[in-house]
Protein backbone atom coordinates (compact mmCIF):
# COMPACT_ATOMS: atom_id res chain seq x y z
CA UNK A 1 0.00 0.00 0.00
CA UNK A 2 1.53 3.12 -1.24
CA UNK A 3 1.70 6.36 1.61
CA UNK A 4 -0.37 8.48 -0.70
CA UNK A 5 -3.10 5.86 -0.07
CA UNK A 6 -6.25 7.15 2.11
CA UNK A 7 -7.79 3.96 3.61
CA UNK A 8 -11.47 4.19 4.72
CA UNK A 9 -12.43 3.30 8.95
CA UNK A 10 -16.10 1.75 9.14
CA UNK A 11 -16.46 2.95 12.49
CA UNK A 12 -19.92 1.94 14.36
CA UNK A 13 -20.87 4.89 16.81
CA UNK A 14 -23.42 4.62 19.40
CA UNK A 15 -24.33 6.57 22.89
CA UNK A 16 -26.66 4.55 24.79
CA UNK A 17 -28.05 7.86 26.31
CA UNK A 18 -28.86 9.94 23.14
CA UNK A 19 -29.40 7.01 19.94
CA UNK A 20 -31.87 4.76 19.51
CA UNK A 21 -30.04 2.42 17.67
CA UNK A 22 -26.22 2.19 16.80
CA UNK A 23 -25.05 3.48 13.28
CA UNK A 24 -21.97 3.71 11.12
CA UNK A 25 -19.88 6.23 9.84
CA UNK A 26 -17.43 5.87 7.35
CA UNK A 27 -14.19 7.97 7.10
CA UNK A 28 -11.27 8.48 4.85
CA UNK A 29 -7.89 8.47 6.83
CA UNK A 30 -4.06 9.27 5.27
CA UNK A 31 -2.13 6.15 4.84
CA UNK A 32 0.92 5.87 6.55
CA UNK A 33 3.62 3.33 7.07
CA UNK A 34 3.59 1.32 10.74
CA UNK A 35 -0.05 3.02 11.09
CA UNK A 36 -1.74 0.94 13.09
CA UNK A 37 -5.55 1.21 13.77
CA UNK A 38 -5.48 2.61 16.82
CA UNK A 39 -3.29 5.28 14.64
CA UNK A 40 -5.94 5.67 12.59
CA UNK A 41 -8.92 6.14 15.54
CA UNK A 42 -6.42 9.33 16.67
CA UNK A 43 -6.54 10.47 13.25
CA UNK A 44 -10.05 10.92 13.14
CA UNK A 45 -10.62 12.02 16.47
CA UNK A 46 -7.84 14.77 15.82
CA UNK A 47 -9.50 16.11 12.43
CA UNK A 48 -13.10 14.44 11.49
CA UNK A 49 -14.71 13.54 14.62
CA UNK A 50 -13.94 14.85 17.81
CA UNK A 51 -16.32 13.18 20.39
CA UNK A 52 -15.47 9.75 18.52
CA UNK A 53 -15.45 7.49 21.95
CA UNK A 54 -12.25 4.79 22.21
CA UNK A 55 -10.48 3.36 25.00
CA UNK A 56 -6.67 3.39 24.69
CA UNK A 57 -3.42 3.58 27.05
CA UNK A 58 0.20 2.25 26.31
CA UNK A 59 -0.41 2.04 22.36
CA UNK A 60 2.05 -1.00 22.54
CA UNK A 61 -0.09 -4.25 23.49
CA UNK A 62 0.68 -3.86 27.15
CA UNK A 63 -2.43 -2.29 28.90
CA UNK A 64 -5.30 -4.27 27.45
CA UNK A 65 -7.33 -1.05 26.62
CA UNK A 66 -7.61 -0.91 23.41
CA UNK A 67 -9.57 -3.92 22.72
CA UNK A 68 -11.93 -3.39 19.75
CA UNK A 69 -13.77 -5.86 17.09
CA UNK A 70 -11.45 -5.19 13.62
CA UNK A 71 -12.93 -6.66 10.65
CA UNK A 72 -14.39 -8.73 12.15
CA UNK A 73 -11.87 -10.41 14.58
CA UNK A 74 -11.59 -9.35 18.39
CA UNK A 75 -8.04 -7.71 18.94
CA UNK A 76 -5.97 -4.87 20.08
CA UNK A 77 -6.22 -1.83 18.27
CA UNK A 78 -2.63 -0.80 18.85
CA UNK A 79 -1.32 -3.91 17.98
CA UNK A 80 -3.07 -4.10 14.55
CA UNK A 81 -1.20 -2.20 11.83
CA UNK A 82 -3.45 -1.43 9.03
CA UNK A 83 -1.22 -3.05 6.31
CA UNK A 84 -1.74 -6.02 7.76
CA UNK A 85 -5.46 -6.58 7.40
CA UNK A 86 -4.78 -6.19 3.65
CA UNK A 87 -8.30 -4.80 3.09
CA UNK A 88 -9.29 -1.65 1.48
CA UNK A 89 -11.84 -0.71 4.64
CA UNK A 90 -11.24 -1.15 8.30
CA UNK A 91 -14.22 -1.99 10.42
CA UNK A 92 -14.13 -1.44 13.51
CA UNK A 93 -17.31 -2.10 16.17
CA UNK A 94 -16.69 -2.51 20.19
CA UNK A 95 -16.27 -6.00 21.61
CA UNK A 96 -19.06 -7.96 21.50
CA UNK A 97 -20.29 -9.72 25.11
CA UNK A 98 -20.37 -6.18 26.36
CA UNK A 99 -22.98 -3.49 26.75
CA UNK A 100 -20.97 -0.55 24.92
CA UNK A 101 -20.29 2.15 27.37
CA UNK A 102 -19.88 4.49 24.13
CA UNK A 103 -18.72 3.99 20.37
CA UNK A 104 -15.88 1.37 20.90
CA UNK A 105 -15.73 2.08 24.33
CA UNK A 106 -17.03 -1.75 26.09
CA UNK A 107 -17.94 -2.11 29.74
CA UNK A 108 -16.18 -4.60 31.24
CA UNK A 109 -17.37 -4.28 34.73
CA UNK A 110 -19.00 -7.70 34.54
CA UNK A 111 -15.50 -9.40 33.23
CA UNK A 112 -13.63 -7.73 36.62
CA UNK A 113 -16.11 -8.97 38.65
CA UNK A 114 -16.17 -12.38 37.19
CA UNK A 115 -12.16 -12.09 37.56
CA UNK A 116 -12.24 -10.94 41.23
CA UNK A 117 -14.43 -13.99 42.03
CA UNK A 118 -11.76 -16.75 41.22
CA UNK A 119 -9.65 -15.03 43.69
CA UNK A 120 -6.96 -14.12 41.23
CA UNK A 121 -3.70 -14.11 43.54
CA UNK A 122 -1.50 -16.31 45.56
CA UNK A 123 -4.20 -18.07 48.50
CA UNK A 124 -2.00 -19.23 51.50
CA UNK A 125 -2.82 -20.58 54.88
CA UNK A 126 -0.37 -18.90 56.17
CA UNK A 127 -2.02 -15.47 55.87
CA UNK A 128 0.59 -13.89 57.47
CA UNK A 129 3.38 -14.73 55.38
CA UNK A 130 1.08 -13.72 52.54
CA UNK A 131 0.81 -10.16 54.46
CA UNK A 132 4.03 -9.86 55.46
CA UNK A 133 6.74 -12.04 53.77
CA UNK A 134 9.74 -12.99 56.05
CA UNK A 135 11.24 -14.96 53.14
CA UNK A 136 11.22 -15.39 49.63
CA UNK A 137 9.26 -18.32 48.22
CA UNK A 138 11.24 -21.33 46.40
CA UNK A 139 10.04 -22.06 42.44
CA UNK A 140 11.70 -24.07 39.89
CA UNK A 141 12.16 -23.65 36.86
CA UNK A 142 9.65 -26.36 35.88
CA UNK A 143 6.86 -25.16 38.56
CA UNK A 144 7.00 -21.60 36.74
CA UNK A 145 7.00 -23.22 33.55
CA UNK A 146 3.32 -25.02 34.94
CA UNK A 147 1.42 -21.23 34.58
CA UNK A 148 4.23 -18.71 33.14
CA UNK A 149 2.02 -18.70 29.57
CA UNK A 150 -0.96 -17.88 31.58
CA UNK A 151 0.34 -15.27 33.36
CA UNK A 152 1.09 -13.16 30.70
CA UNK A 153 -2.65 -11.61 30.30
CA UNK A 154 -3.40 -7.97 30.44
CA UNK A 155 -7.41 -9.07 30.41
CA UNK A 156 -8.13 -7.00 27.38
CA UNK A 157 -11.21 -9.15 26.51
CA UNK A 158 -10.77 -10.43 23.21
CA UNK A 159 -10.95 -13.76 24.28
CA UNK A 160 -14.55 -13.31 25.72
CA UNK A 161 -15.22 -11.33 22.93
CA UNK A 162 -14.95 -14.37 20.63
CA UNK A 163 -16.50 -17.29 23.07
CA UNK A 164 -19.40 -18.28 21.81
CA UNK A 165 -20.46 -19.42 24.83
CA UNK A 166 -20.15 -16.19 26.77
CA UNK A 167 -22.51 -14.92 23.60
CA UNK A 168 -25.56 -17.36 25.20
CA UNK A 169 -24.76 -17.38 28.79
CA UNK A 170 -24.43 -14.58 30.68
CA UNK A 171 -23.39 -16.20 33.87
CA UNK A 172 -20.55 -18.25 32.40
CA UNK A 173 -17.20 -16.75 33.81
CA UNK A 174 -15.38 -16.37 30.10
CA UNK A 175 -12.00 -17.56 28.80
CA UNK A 176 -9.88 -15.16 31.29
CA UNK A 177 -10.99 -15.93 34.67
CA UNK A 178 -11.11 -19.34 33.83
CA UNK A 179 -7.62 -19.19 32.58
CA UNK A 180 -6.91 -17.10 36.03
CA UNK A 181 -8.19 -19.87 37.84
CA UNK A 182 -5.92 -21.94 36.58
CA UNK A 183 -2.93 -19.53 36.51
CA UNK A 184 -3.07 -19.15 40.50
CA UNK A 185 -3.87 -23.27 41.02
CA UNK A 186 -1.05 -24.06 39.47
CA UNK A 187 0.98 -21.60 40.87
CA UNK A 188 3.36 -23.77 43.30
CA UNK A 189 3.20 -21.13 45.97
CA UNK A 190 -0.62 -21.04 46.03
CA UNK A 191 -2.86 -23.13 47.91
CA UNK A 192 -6.59 -22.17 47.07
CA UNK A 193 -7.35 -24.51 44.61
CA UNK A 194 -10.21 -25.45 46.56
CA UNK A 195 -11.82 -22.34 47.01
CA UNK A 196 -11.53 -21.29 43.33
CA UNK A 197 -13.02 -24.47 42.74
CA UNK A 198 -15.97 -23.46 44.26
CA UNK A 199 -16.20 -20.74 41.89
CA UNK A 200 -15.69 -21.92 38.65
CA UNK A 201 -17.36 -25.39 39.45
CA UNK A 202 -20.66 -25.30 38.93
CA UNK A 203 -23.64 -24.84 36.84
CA UNK A 204 -22.24 -22.22 33.78
CA UNK A 205 -18.75 -22.48 35.14
CA UNK A 206 -15.58 -24.43 33.92
CA UNK A 207 -17.33 -27.35 32.37
CA UNK A 208 -20.02 -24.83 29.90
CA UNK A 209 -16.59 -24.28 27.83
CA UNK A 210 -17.06 -26.57 24.51
CA UNK A 211 -13.51 -26.22 23.70
CA UNK A 212 -14.17 -24.48 20.47
CA UNK A 213 -10.85 -22.34 20.97
CA UNK A 214 -11.90 -18.96 19.46
CA UNK A 215 -10.65 -17.41 22.86
CA UNK A 216 -7.06 -18.78 22.12
CA UNK A 217 -7.22 -17.72 18.72
CA UNK A 218 -8.40 -14.22 19.64
CA UNK A 219 -5.52 -14.10 22.16
CA UNK A 220 -3.09 -11.58 21.21
CA UNK A 221 -0.89 -12.31 23.95
CA UNK A 222 -0.22 -16.07 23.12
CA UNK A 223 -2.02 -17.00 27.08
CA UNK A 224 -3.90 -20.12 25.30
CA UNK A 225 -6.74 -19.84 27.28
CA UNK A 226 -8.94 -23.09 26.24
CA UNK A 227 -5.88 -24.79 26.87
CA UNK A 228 -6.10 -23.41 30.41
CA UNK A 229 -9.84 -24.04 30.87
CA UNK A 230 -9.27 -27.94 29.46
CA UNK A 231 -6.52 -28.15 32.02
CA UNK A 232 -8.61 -26.64 34.89
CA UNK A 233 -11.07 -28.76 34.18
CA UNK A 234 -8.86 -32.46 33.87
CA UNK A 235 -7.81 -31.06 37.66
CA UNK A 236 -11.50 -30.82 38.86
CA UNK A 237 -12.21 -34.12 37.48
CA UNK A 238 -8.89 -35.99 38.91
CA UNK A 239 -9.59 -34.07 42.01
CA UNK A 240 -12.90 -36.04 42.57
CA UNK A 241 -11.74 -39.29 41.17
CA UNK A 242 -9.27 -38.39 44.13
CA UNK A 243 -6.07 -39.14 41.41
CA UNK A 244 -5.37 -35.48 42.33
CA UNK A 245 -2.45 -35.52 44.76
CA UNK A 246 -2.75 -31.73 46.45
CA UNK A 247 0.74 -30.73 47.11
CA UNK A 248 1.52 -28.11 49.62
CA UNK A 249 2.54 -24.96 48.47
CA UNK A 250 6.05 -23.87 48.59
CA UNK A 251 7.37 -22.49 51.84
CA UNK A 252 10.16 -19.71 52.40
CA UNK A 253 13.46 -21.19 51.84
CA UNK A 254 15.89 -18.06 51.60
CA UNK A 255 15.92 -17.63 55.32
CA UNK A 256 15.06 -14.62 57.23
CA UNK A 257 14.88 -11.41 55.05
CA UNK A 258 17.57 -9.44 55.77
CA UNK A 259 17.61 -5.09 55.85
CA UNK A 260 20.86 -5.26 54.05
CA UNK A 261 21.65 -6.14 50.13
CA UNK A 262 22.00 -9.56 49.51
CA UNK A 263 25.55 -10.63 48.14
CA UNK A 264 26.20 -10.45 44.43
CA UNK A 265 23.19 -8.36 43.57
CA UNK A 266 24.58 -5.10 41.53
CA UNK A 267 23.45 -1.60 42.51
CA UNK A 268 20.76 -0.33 41.29
CA UNK A 269 21.87 2.79 38.68
CA UNK A 270 20.93 6.35 39.38
CA UNK A 271 18.12 8.07 39.06
CA UNK A 272 17.09 9.97 35.43
CA UNK A 273 14.91 12.31 36.92
CA UNK A 274 15.72 13.59 40.48
CA UNK B 1 -23.67 -29.42 43.07
CA UNK B 2 -20.02 -29.71 42.00
CA UNK B 3 -19.93 -30.12 37.99
CA UNK B 4 -17.51 -31.95 37.94
CA UNK B 5 -19.28 -35.08 39.44
CA UNK B 6 -21.86 -34.76 36.95
CA UNK B 7 -18.76 -34.24 33.97
CA UNK B 8 -17.17 -37.33 35.41
CA UNK B 9 -19.98 -39.20 35.22
CA UNK B 10 -20.88 -38.05 31.85
CA UNK B 11 -17.50 -39.19 30.41
CA UNK B 12 -17.70 -42.60 31.92
CA UNK B 13 -21.49 -43.38 31.25
CA UNK B 14 -19.72 -42.49 27.44
CA UNK B 15 -17.15 -44.93 27.93
CA UNK B 16 -19.57 -47.63 29.10
CA UNK B 17 -21.20 -46.68 26.10
CA UNK B 18 -18.92 -47.25 23.80
CA UNK B 19 -17.54 -50.75 25.64
CA UNK B 20 -21.48 -51.96 25.79
CA UNK B 21 -22.76 -50.69 22.32
CA UNK B 22 -19.73 -51.98 21.23
CA UNK B 23 -20.46 -55.50 22.48
CA UNK B 24 -24.01 -54.98 21.08
CA UNK B 25 -23.00 -54.49 17.81
CA UNK B 26 -20.56 -57.20 17.18
CA UNK B 27 -23.03 -59.75 18.49
CA UNK B 28 -25.74 -58.24 16.11
CA UNK B 29 -23.67 -57.85 13.08
CA UNK B 30 -20.41 -60.05 13.20
CA UNK B 31 -21.97 -63.00 14.26
CA UNK B 32 -20.77 -64.42 10.79
CA UNK B 33 -17.46 -63.74 11.12
CA UNK B 34 -16.73 -64.30 15.19
CA UNK B 35 -17.32 -67.90 16.40
CA UNK B 36 -20.14 -66.35 18.82
CA UNK B 37 -22.43 -70.03 18.29
CA UNK B 38 -22.63 -69.76 22.42
CA UNK B 39 -24.71 -66.75 22.03
CA UNK B 40 -26.79 -67.42 19.01
CA UNK B 41 -27.37 -71.03 19.55
CA UNK B 42 -30.29 -71.29 17.21
CA UNK B 43 -28.00 -70.40 14.47
CA UNK B 44 -29.60 -68.52 11.65
CA UNK B 45 -30.23 -64.28 12.15
CA UNK B 46 -28.84 -62.78 15.47
CA UNK B 47 -32.43 -61.27 15.93
CA UNK B 48 -34.30 -64.57 15.75
CA UNK B 49 -36.30 -64.71 19.00
CA UNK B 50 -34.21 -68.06 20.13
CA UNK B 51 -31.09 -66.51 20.27
CA UNK B 52 -32.83 -63.63 21.58
CA UNK B 53 -34.17 -65.84 24.38
CA UNK B 54 -30.93 -67.63 24.82
CA UNK B 55 -28.72 -64.69 25.31
CA UNK B 56 -32.23 -63.40 27.53
CA UNK B 57 -30.86 -66.38 30.13
CA UNK B 58 -27.51 -65.49 30.65
CA UNK B 59 -27.30 -62.94 33.90
CA UNK B 60 -24.35 -60.92 32.09
CA UNK B 61 -26.80 -60.08 29.21
CA UNK B 62 -29.89 -58.68 31.67
CA UNK B 63 -27.24 -56.67 33.85
CA UNK B 64 -25.59 -55.02 30.57
CA UNK B 65 -29.05 -54.08 29.21
CA UNK B 66 -29.41 -52.67 32.53
CA UNK B 67 -26.46 -50.93 32.72
CA UNK B 68 -26.61 -49.45 28.67
CA UNK B 69 -29.96 -48.10 29.73
CA UNK B 70 -28.84 -46.13 32.76
CA UNK B 71 -25.67 -44.96 31.07
CA UNK B 72 -27.52 -43.94 27.77
CA UNK B 73 -29.98 -42.35 29.65
CA UNK B 74 -27.73 -40.44 31.80
CA UNK B 75 -25.37 -39.43 28.88
CA UNK B 76 -27.88 -38.18 26.80
CA UNK B 77 -30.26 -36.59 28.90
CA UNK B 78 -27.63 -34.50 30.45
CA UNK B 79 -26.36 -33.97 27.26
CA UNK B 80 -29.44 -32.29 26.50
CA UNK B 81 -30.07 -30.66 29.51
CA UNK B 82 -26.38 -28.97 29.34
CA UNK B 83 -28.01 -27.85 25.88
CA UNK B 84 -31.02 -26.49 27.13
CA UNK B 85 -28.67 -24.64 29.30
CA UNK B 86 -27.02 -22.77 26.81
CA UNK B 87 -30.25 -21.73 24.99
CA UNK B 88 -31.46 -18.00 25.70
CA UNK B 89 -34.56 -19.06 27.96
CA UNK B 90 -35.93 -17.97 31.23
CA UNK B 91 -33.78 -19.36 34.15
CA UNK B 92 -37.57 -20.62 35.37
CA UNK B 93 -38.14 -22.81 31.91
CA UNK B 94 -34.52 -24.52 32.42
CA UNK B 95 -34.87 -25.44 36.09
CA UNK B 96 -38.14 -26.99 34.89
CA UNK B 97 -36.62 -28.96 31.81
CA UNK B 98 -34.14 -30.07 34.14
CA UNK B 99 -36.55 -31.41 36.37
CA UNK B 100 -38.59 -32.81 33.27
CA UNK B 101 -35.76 -34.25 31.83
CA UNK B 102 -35.17 -36.01 35.66
CA UNK B 103 -38.69 -37.39 36.27
CA UNK B 104 -38.46 -38.71 32.12
CA UNK B 105 -34.77 -40.32 33.20
CA UNK B 106 -36.11 -41.93 35.67
CA UNK B 107 -39.10 -43.31 35.02
CA UNK B 108 -37.46 -44.71 31.23
CA UNK B 109 -34.90 -46.51 33.57
CA UNK B 110 -37.70 -47.97 35.49
CA UNK B 111 -39.49 -49.23 32.85
CA UNK B 112 -36.68 -50.48 30.52
CA UNK B 113 -35.39 -52.37 33.94
CA UNK B 114 -38.27 -54.24 34.24
CA UNK B 115 -38.50 -54.62 30.47
CA UNK B 116 -34.91 -56.53 31.00
CA UNK B 117 -36.22 -58.31 33.85
CA UNK B 118 -38.88 -59.37 32.19
CA UNK B 119 -37.54 -60.99 29.36
CA UNK B 120 -35.30 -62.60 31.48
CA UNK B 121 -38.44 -64.65 33.00
CA UNK B 122 -40.00 -64.93 29.47
CA UNK B 123 -37.07 -66.65 28.39
CA UNK B 124 -36.63 -68.85 31.41
CA UNK B 125 -40.21 -70.27 31.08
CA UNK B 126 -39.35 -71.10 27.56
S1 LIG C 1 -6.45 -14.34 27.76
FE1 LIG C 1 -5.62 -13.13 26.03
S2 LIG C 1 -7.44 -12.31 25.01
FE2 LIG C 1 -8.10 -12.99 27.04
S3 LIG C 1 -8.00 -11.17 28.31
FE3 LIG C 1 -6.03 -12.26 28.53
S4 LIG C 1 -4.70 -11.34 26.98
FE4 LIG C 1 -6.77 -10.73 26.45
S1 LIG D 1 -3.31 0.75 24.23
FE1 LIG D 1 -2.51 -0.63 25.71
S2 LIG D 1 -2.85 -2.55 24.80
FE2 LIG D 1 -3.46 -1.17 23.26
Amino acid sequence: MSESKTIHFRIRKFNPETDPAPSWKTFAVPFAKGMTVLDGLHWIKRNQDTGLAFRYSCRMGVCGSCGMLINGRPTLACNTQVAALKAAMVVVAPLPNFHTVRDLVPDLTPMFEKHQAIRPFILREDKGEMDAPTAEFYQTPHELEEYLQFSFCIRCGACMAACPTMATDRDYPGPMPLAQAYRYSADSRDGGFAERAKAVDRKSGVFSCHFGSECSAACPKGVDPAKAIQLMKRRLVFDYLRLFKAKKPCGGVHGQRTTGRREGIPEAPEYTIK
Amino acid sequence: MRHSRLWTWHILAGLVILVLLGLHMVIMHLDEVLPLAGLNPAGGEAIDWANVAARAKLGFFMASYIVLLGAALFHGLYGLNTIIGETNVGAGLKRFATACLMVMGVALFVVGTYAAIAARGLAMKG
